[in-house]
């Protein structure tokens, strides 16, 4: 009885260590903290997410991976990094902020939420404790301003000018934007602060454009959107938008199909663009078309790598199956602009880890050309960057991709926005929220 | 008017499939009088297995069978290992177990099989009943249908599981009272294993039903938030109520949502289910077909 009671706490023990230790990528053994430089990873490998923060953590993980194995890390210095899975839980993700941050000889230089609700969090967390908050593809759209948000990088495309750009793109396929007036569009979003986000951007475009926006809120988790698509059946838009996370992606594709709206004027947000979000809805998501901010696939040269190089090794960090899908690519992604901020950080103030405030300077400095891309071997994988104090976003150019039954397939190229339009928005937003709190922005010159 | 016909028959047909989650809750609530916080998890184990099993190339009926010999086995351990420890103890202290054993099976599913989406094909057709859309208008859907109908069926047979036979008797005993029960020598431990096994059946229809309209994923386990309303108009120890309480649910629901949804801020179902149920709550505490509880003082 008594070995029975030992060998249960042992066990329980054992799964409590188990569940509250970090994956931690370090080698002990060779560990010099004057020759590593330690990124923090924000996961979520559990939960109703998981297929998302799976394949971003993964990519992003695998890329830092082959820099180590191909060139011994960057500049000598070898990158290793810590998982905290908060499982898209905001409390919980403030909480792996709170044990991540201070990892490393200098800290963490730069955290990645993975979460808009997250990013919110920790605007002001990051800014005191002075730790670049990057949110590629997500978060706050006004922290674009950097005058006004200078630890807060929402970079290479927001939402607004992502929803812009998809009014340019649908006003392309209506043969021009004159078309647009009088046309009827329904915003599907989730109802959450993720999926309220782009609602002001698409007020003022039907302002601007004449045409008419229905805003339709989705509970989550949005299983069963039955009575949502049968107001779609009687409003009758022209198009849908997709606004959606996780299992409340894939529901529309299905709805659509029973009441026979066509999934080619579906236009879904790069959230609801992953093999993961098609693949439930079998034949019903045919046809479906989402914004896209990278390529999918492994046919990119830097994907070949990792593949041959750290799977070839056996380092990889997902299935190897799942190396090239749209997730796993944009893990990658956002490593490569982490990474490229870090060895520009290094021109600046030498070779060696990097912490907050240095890495601040790198991010508002960083130019990611098309040669430097070529370079990396991410040609047709990312579009360039260029950041500035005065822009954080540094792109905001879109491309669509479209779902043929087995694969994404691109279909135009990058599409810009309505930057001007957009940037007044922010410009009023952060003003107001500089307001709020009492910041005096920046003084920085217009990029 | 057609119009709200057919939102209040999509809603009736949504509730169906609500009822089908809220089924396995009741079963068990019956037999023990415990509230399992984890048939959601048990569908997410059901609809993991079963699927994961066919991308293996186990035949479809084959993997049917082993998925369920896997809840039967998960239903005898989960009665030696959680139950059979806390028999006689607070009804509370058994509900508390089975919050710990939800987020235990949530990560076993997930950490034997695997954490991404998994898409499912039973055969059925999400797309509109011709017939009826020709001569109405109406868009109702062939899986919708197939689903409702399937419940039917297994309510039908859990009805006369319970109701006849020495299995059935045993288990309204047991359901009456543990220690009345044990003393007239039934086996309080066989039959519960056979309850979790019967919610264990429930949940892999459930799973693959709900499995092929969203993919065999974690979602799959948040169904049961839509069957908790369910179960609080319905009744807690009623199969026909689960099938009343969804059908009011579901209707409910759905012409809210479409009716007074745009003028209150819209994405109101879920709160308004809740609602709802808490209205009955008022008049019929124990719900519409609960059994009612009268205790001597």
């Amino acid at each position: 009885m008594r070995l029975k009671k030992l060998s249960l706490s042992l066990l329980a023990a054992a799964m409590v260590a188990s569940i509250g230790t970090p994956a931690v990528a370090q080698d002990k053994k060779e560990s010099d903290p004057t020759k590593e430089q330690f990124i923090p990873f924000l996961t979520y490998r559990s939960g109703p997410f998981a297929a998302g923060g799976s394949g971003t953590a993964s990519g992003g993980e695998d890329y830092l991976a082959l820099l180590n194995l191909r060139d011994g890390g960057i500049n000598g210095i070898k990158l290793v990094w810590e998982e905290c899975d908060f499982g898209y839980n905001t409390d919980r993700g403030v909480e792996c902020y709170e044990r991540l941050k201070a990892r490393g000889l200098k800290g963490a230089p730069v955290i990645q939420p993975w979460s808009t609700g997250v990013t919110y969090a920790l605007i002001e967390r990051s800014l005191k404790d002075k730790i670049p908050l990057v949110s590629i593809g997500y978060g706050r759209t006004d922290a674009t301003d950097g005058r006004v948000f200078p630890y807060v990088f929402p970079m290479i495309t927001n939402y607004w000018n992502q929803s812009s750009a998809k009014l340019r793109y649908i006003a392309q396929l209506e043969g021009g934007e004159d078309k647009l007036e009088g046309m009827k569009i329904v915003n599907l979003h989730l109802k959450h602060p993720y999926g309220n986000e782009t609602i002001p951007v698409w007020n003022k475009l039907a302002e601007k454009f004449g045409f008419e926006v229905t805003h339709i809120p989705v509970p989550w988790p949005g299983i069963d959107q039955k009575s949502l698509w049968l107001q779609v059946r009687q409003i009758q838009p022209k198009y849908v938008i997709n606004r959606n996370w996780g299992v409340s992606c894939t529901v529309p594709l299905r709805e659509a199909a029973r009441i026979g709206f066509p999934r080619e004027r579906i236009i879904g947000v790069w959230w609801c663009g992953s093999e993961e979000d098609v693949i439930p809805a079998g034949a019903a998501a045919k046809g479906y078309i989402t914004a896209a901010f990278h390529a999918a696939g492994r046919d990119i040269p830097v994907i070949q790598e990792i593949f041959e190089v750290v799977y070839g090794q056996m380092k990889g960090n997902i299935s190897a199956a799942r190396v090239g899908s749209v997730y796993y690519n944009r893990g990658v992604v956002t490593a490569i602009v982490v990474t490229e901020a870090i060895r520009l950080a290094h021109t600046k103030y030498g070779v060696g880890p990097i912490g907050g405030e240095e890495m601040q300077w790198a991010l508002e400095n960083l130019d990611i050309t098309e040669a430097r891309i070529k370079e990396i071997g991410a040609e047709g994988l990312m579009p360039p960057t260029k950041i500035s104090c005065f822009d954080h976003e540094g792109g905001g150019s879109v491309r669509f991709q479209q779902w043929d039954g087995s694969k994404w397939n691109m279909i135009t190229g990058w599409i810009p926005p309505y930057k001007d339009l957009v940037r007044e928005m922010i410009e009023a937003s952060a003003a107001k929220y500089a307001k709020e709190k009492g910041i005096t922005p920046r003084d920085c010159p217009p990029a | 008017m057609l119009f709200a016909l057919e939102v209040a028959i999509s809603g009736l047909l949504s509730g169906i499939m609500y009822s089908l989650v809220a089924l396995g809750f009741v079963l068990i609530f019956k037999a023990s009088g415990v509230f399992n916080f984890a048939q959601g998890a048990m569908v997410l184990c059901a609809a993991l297995t079963f699927v994961r099993l066919l991308e293996l190339g186990v035949p479809f009926w084959i993997a049917a069978g082993i998925t369920l010999i896997v809840m039967m086995v998960l239903a005898v351990v989960i009665e030696r290992i959680v139950l059979r420890p806390l028999v006689n103890q607070p009804l509370i202290i058994l509900f508390m177990a089975t919050i710990g054993l939800n987020f235990f099976l949530e990560g076993l599913a997930q950490g034997v099989w695997d954490a991404q989406v998994h898409g499912l094909q039973l055969g059925i057709d999400d797309l509109p009943w011709e017939p009826l859309a020709n001569s109405t208008g109406m868009l109702i859907s062939i899986f919708d249908l197939s689903a409702a109908l399937i419940c039917g069926v297994l309510v039908a047979s859990l009805g006369v599981f319970f109701h006849k036979g020495r299995i059935g008797r045993a288990l309204r005993a047991v359901a009456d009272d543990h220690q009345a029960a044990m003393a007239v020598g039934i086996p309080l431990q066989h039959i519960w294993a056979i309850v979790w096994a019967a919610a264990g059946i429930v949940a892999l229809v459930a799973g693959a039903l709900w499995g092929q309209r969203l993919g065999v994923q974690f979602s799959i386990s948040l169904v049961a938030l839509k069957a908790l309303p369910v179960l609080i108009l319905g009744g807690l120890n009623s199969i026909s109520g689960v099938i009343v309480g969804g059908l009011l649910i579901g209707a409910g629901e759905k012409l809210a949502e479409v009716y007074l949804g745009p003028i209150i801020g819209g994405g109101i179902e879920n709160w308004f289910a809740y609602l709802l149920a808490m209205v009955f709550l008022l008049f019929k505490p124990y719900g519409l077909f609960g059994e009612e509880i009268i205790e001597r003082v």
